[in-house]
């Protein structure tokens, strides 16, 4: 898997735009189990608070505030690359600074959330970050509240490309494959260059006694497994 | 991109403003505004060049530039797919681009006129 400053040194040197779709991409559809059980949770109930840690979804959002829930949206992955969060570990390896990552993200009262959407996040994050980040989501999530994590199974291979989901039905995703694209520069002879990098790499592959350890502080645990080697995972607060 | 229709009042890429913005008409924005934008009952857009650090209160807004502050909207509020915004957006409508980046809460008012 990917070292933190091969990870860097692939998608961006200086800032990178927002996370877009690739052009022409095509959207695959999936049925998801874990989607199924939690959407009973917001079919069922009211103003909800929900936190989508995915790229920005138009469909998403259209799909709860439509429902009268409140969602909030926040893109970690992508903030994951922020340059400015490059540091040195006492080895003088290149780590990310993950108290500066939680400074600035993840920022919310406690006991917040109703419903936490992780997608396929903790397969993608650095690893510096992912102990730090499940932490703060459980003291974010409400007594009860409930998060749903994808994670690629061994068979899925090391170049399983990164994906956003749209909640396009109750159990229901319309998957696209993710592109990071860099801020225009221009070049030493004055050119002006926009690169699109082939987005995300997957950092680690979990084991289940990987993910139970992960989400060790939360009350319960359940897992789905899927056809295309997704383990998708429900945590309860 | 949308350019701002004649008559309409507007800030150029050029303009630089920190401060308290409040007016009684409809405004293009396309230069920097630091502080606050006040715009009851009339509409603000955020042109492409737009770079607003402030919270804004307006019946309609549409970014198309860079937004960081809270929107508080009595109608419908606009991402365009080069916006990018960092705050809360309460509005009764809010309709959101592909590509647009959107960093914070989405509320929309069910059933409150305004």
């Amino acid at each position: 898997m990917s070292s933190v400053s091969q990870t860097f040194m692939k998608l961006f040197r200086g800032s990178s735009g927002p996370a877009i779709p690739a052009p022409g991409s095509p959207k695959l559809i999936r049925r998801s189990s874990g989607l199924g059980e939690l959407s009973r949770t917001w079919e069922s109930a009211e103003g909800l608070c929900v936190l989508d840690l995915g790229s920005t979804s138009p469909t998403n959002i259209r799909h709860f505030t439509e429902k009268g829930h409140r969602i909030y949206s926040e893109d970690l992955l992508t903030a994951s690359t922020g340059p400015e969060l490059l540091t040195k570990d006492e080895q003088g390896k290149a780590v990310l600074d993950s108290r500066k990552f939680l400074a600035e993200n993840l920022v919310y009262p406690a006991a917040h959330f109703d419903v936490v959407l992780c997608w396929n996040l903790p397969d993608y994050l650095d690893e510096g970050l992912v102990k730090p980040v499940v932490g703060r989501l459980w003291s974010v999530l409400k007594p009860g509240g409930m998060l749903l994590a994808f994670f690629h199974t061994r068979d899925a291979g090391p170049d399983s490309p990164c994906h956003r989901f749209h909640i396009v039905g109750p159990d229901t995703l319309e998957m696209q494959r993710i592109v990071l694209r860099r801020e225009a520069r221009r070049g030493p002879t004055g050119a002006v260059h926009t690169a699109i990098s082939d987005g995300f790499q997957l950092q680690r592959v979990f084991n289940n006694r990987h993910i139970e350890n992960l989400f060790r502080d939360f009350a319960s645990i359940k897992f789905f497994l899927a056809r295309d080697n997704i383990r998708e995972v429900l945590v309860v607060r | 991109m949308s350019t701002p229709a004649s008559g309409l009042a507007q800030i150029g890429k050029s303009v630089v403003i920190k401060g308290e913005l409040s007016g009684s008409e409809d405004l293009y924005l396309d230069g920097q505004v630091e502080g606050s934008i006040a715009l009851k009952g009339n509409s603000l857009t955020v042109g492409p060049n737009g770079q607003v650090k402030a919270s804004v209160d307006a019946k309609g807004v549409v970014v198309q530039g860079k937004l960081d502050g809270n929107i508080q909207a009595s109608d419908r509020v606009e991402l365009r797919k080069s916006a990018i915004v960092t705050g809360d957006i309460t509005a009764q409508r809010v309709s959101i681009e592909e590509g647009a980046f959107l960093k914070g809460k989405v509320d929309t008012h069910r059933g409150d006129a305004k």
